[in-house]
């Protein structure tokens, strides 16, 4: 076999491996930036009125926070679930209609390890209006929303603080 | 699901459809490409050896693909969710390190001192074993959560499988290296491959209950979290052990990877930097203890210090009663030879390094003939694998599935510093082999096991839908408490 061929052969050997290592961190890099580009671009064009309904009028837009209010709602519905505070900090669960649950157990959606959750603490779930409500599930502790302890299923209004224990938990758009 | 709209008197309520995708095709493709690399470099290594290309060329990318095909499609079946890019890379490992087992066999000089010859089809062998055991993993451990409930059966078969090499009868009775085989009906197994994952399991259960202590009792001093004493406890276990390992089975790398996992899972699982700092002391330490006065040690602790100085004296066949090892400057060369592109597949001459040319030294072949370039690319290989492993943990809903990602992948990390710090001269050379790459069954087997156990946590961590838990009557009526 001659030298070139050979020389060709090793160089292109080479150029394959990197192509394969850099079309694999192309793939991680869609793996990170993908998904969220595509959730941002929908979230500046539901932002979009909004802030021109803030620039109009301040105070509905408060409203729009609160507990569905008709019409508002669709607007203010939130996509993610997010643990802000606890040791599971950071994480997200897509709201997708499903039923969140919260608790030590095994198999609960967000496994909760604090010592002041019971093992099947609460659930968050949609109901027909696509409003997401909170319902303790005869915790021990309790579950709060801002500083109330629930006592019956309650809805959840955007960004408000859920806690267990020493996680705390919040409804985002 | 995105929109569901019961009465026209209410709106449409829109709840998140962002869901994530499968990437299944995009594991596929990436898989395709994965085999083509490995039979490409088989052809290219025939071509420059026999100026042919092999004839095993079509039976051996079959078999390749084939396997890598069976895993896609368990892995679409049983894990659908699941991350697209640790299934290619481990199948590039694995094909290239076929590749080059084959090379070796064809060395003259390694056939004449039976160093090789039919390692490469024994490889292969070993790799449809593991890759059975892989699909059996994914079957079978339908959630990673499982795993927590045996967390001390865990630690004490951790300890019979690290204890096994020192039976006497099952231990193999090697003249040279490290006490870490053990032979089994004609097989000699190395029980410390598997032990790493069983670890794993009990120091995520374990950890993930004691954190708490661990990481709130402390005392700060000099801006460092000072354990209280009886939190030392694990620790202390943990790092006696490893040295009891260092000692009797003479093996820096078994025992560096065991305490070195367990650290970095106590830092993970309490964010305490103390604790690296601790671990670090205390490895330092038992090492340098353990090598004042165990001769193996020594040994390699020398020939990693001067092996120029262990070469001259191995060829000029000196006898003072040390074993006196060449091999730590053969692959100095091999990787000097080689320099910035290599030398070309099948052109180099890493069989000089004659003994374990295969297995615990072919990093030294990869830099031979791929150069600085191919070291680099297949380092970042294994450091993709780390980073998606890394990425799963942080992905995962649940502490116990976070701590046993990031302890699997940090001794599959841990592991390939040891080895490529080994060979090239930056640690001491240890009896450790480069996950799928070297020639070695135990190893290969117990590195897919661990792939199919981070596929399946990044499964359940990516799966963008959690099933509803089971609630009949969730929505049909009111609980009304008094």
């Amino acid at each position: 076999m001659s030298e070139l061929t050979l020389t060709v052969m090793r160089l292109g050997f080479l150029a394959v491996l990197w192509l394969f290592v850099i079309v694999a961190v192309q793939v991680i890099r869609s793996d990170l930036f993908g998904t969220r580009v595509t959730q941002r671009g929908s979230r500046r064009d539901a932002n979009r009125p909004q802030q021109a309904a803030r620039q109009t009028a301040p105070p509905p837009q408060r409203q729009q926070a609160a507990p569905s209010t008709g019409g508002r709602q669709r607007r203010g519905a939130p996509t993610k679930l997010v643990v802000s505070e606890g040791t599971l900090t950071g994480t997200t669960v897509a709201l997708q209609g499903q039923t969140i649950s919260l608790g030590r157990a095994h198999d609960s959606t967000i496994v909760l390890d604090d010592d002041y959750a019971s093992s099947r603490h609460a659930r968050i779930y949609p109901d027909r209006d696509g409003q997401w409500i909170v319902e303790d599930l005869g915790s021990t502790n309790g579950t709060y929303l801002d500083r109330t302890r629930l006592t019956t299923p309650t809805p959840v209004p955007l960004g408000a603080a859920i806690r267990i224990g020493k996680t705390v938990i919040e409804l985002r758009k | 699901m995105s929109s569901s709209t019961n009465t026209p008197t209410h709106h449409t309520s829109t709840i998140g459809s962002i869901g994530a995708p499968s990437r299944r095709n995009t594991e596929l493709a990436l898989l395709v490409f994965a085999v083509v690399i490995p039979v490409f470099a088989y052809a290219n290594v025939g071509l420059a050896i026999d100026d042919k290309v092999p004839t095993g060329l079509l039976s051996y990318g079959l078999g390749l693909g084939l396997l890598a095909g069976v895993a896609h499609l368990v892995v679409r079946k049983f894990a659908p969710y699941a991350d697209p890019l640790l299934l290619p890379l481990a199948t590039l490992l694995n094909g290239l390190g076929l590749v080059v087992i084959w090379r070796l066999d064809q060395s003259k000089l390694l056939q004449s001192i039976n160093q090789a010859g039919n390692a490469a089809p024994r490889q292969l062998l070993y790799t449809a074993l593991a890759i059975a055991l892989f699909v059996v993993v994914l079957i079978f451990l339908k959630d990673h959560r499982v795993l927590q409930r045996y967390t001390y059966i865990s630690m004490v078969g951790a300890l019979v499988l690290l204890l096994l090499p020192l039976v006497p009868g099952l231990g193999a009775e090697l003249t040279y290296g490290a006490k870490i085989w053990i032979s089994v009906a004609g097989f000699s197994i190395q029980p410390g491959e598997f032990a790493k994952i069983v670890l794993a399991v009990f120091f995520a259960g374990y950890l993930m209950v004691k954190r708490d202590a661990l990481a709130l009792a402390s005392r700060r001093f000099m801006g460092l979290y000072l354990p209280r004493g009886r939190d030392l406890g694990p620790i202390l276990v943990v790092w006696a052990i490893s040295i009891l390992i260092l000692v009797f089975e003479t093996d820096l790398g078994t025992s560096l990877l065991f305490f070195g996992m367990f650290v970095i899972m106590l830092y993970v699982a309490t964010e305490r930097t103390s604790w690296i700092v601790f671990g670090l002391l205390m490895s330092a330490a038992g090492a340098v203890g353990v090598a004042s006065f165990e001769p193996h040690v020594q040994t390699r602790v020398q020939a990693w210090l001067d092996p120029m100085h262990e070469y001259t004296l191995s060829q000029a066949g000196v006898q003072d009663g040390v074993v006196h090892s060449e091999q730590a400057m053969q692959a100095l060369w091999a990787f000097g030879s080689g320099g910035t592109l290599g030398t070309g597949l099948g052109q180099g001459h890493s069989e000089l390094i004659r003994f374990a040319a295969n297995s615990d030294f072919i990093l030294a072949t990869f830099g031979e003939e791929l150069g600085l370039a191919g070291v680099m690319a297949i380092l970042l290989i294994y450091g993709l694998v780390v980073e998606r492993g890394i990425r799963t943990a942080l992905a995962a809903r649940d502490p116990f599935g976070k701590l046993l990602a990031v302890g699997l992948s940090g001794a599959f990390g841990l592991q390939v510093f040891v080895v490529a710090g080994g060979v090239m001269g930056l640690i001491p050379l240890t009896g450790m082999t480069m996950p799928f790459l070297a020639s070695g069954g135990s190893s290969v087997i117990a590195n897919w096991a661990l792939i199919a156990i981070l596929i399946r946590i990044s499964d359940t961590a990516r799966r963008p839908a959690p099933a509803p838990a089971p609630n009949p009557d969730a929505e049909m009526t009111q609980v009304v408490r008094p």
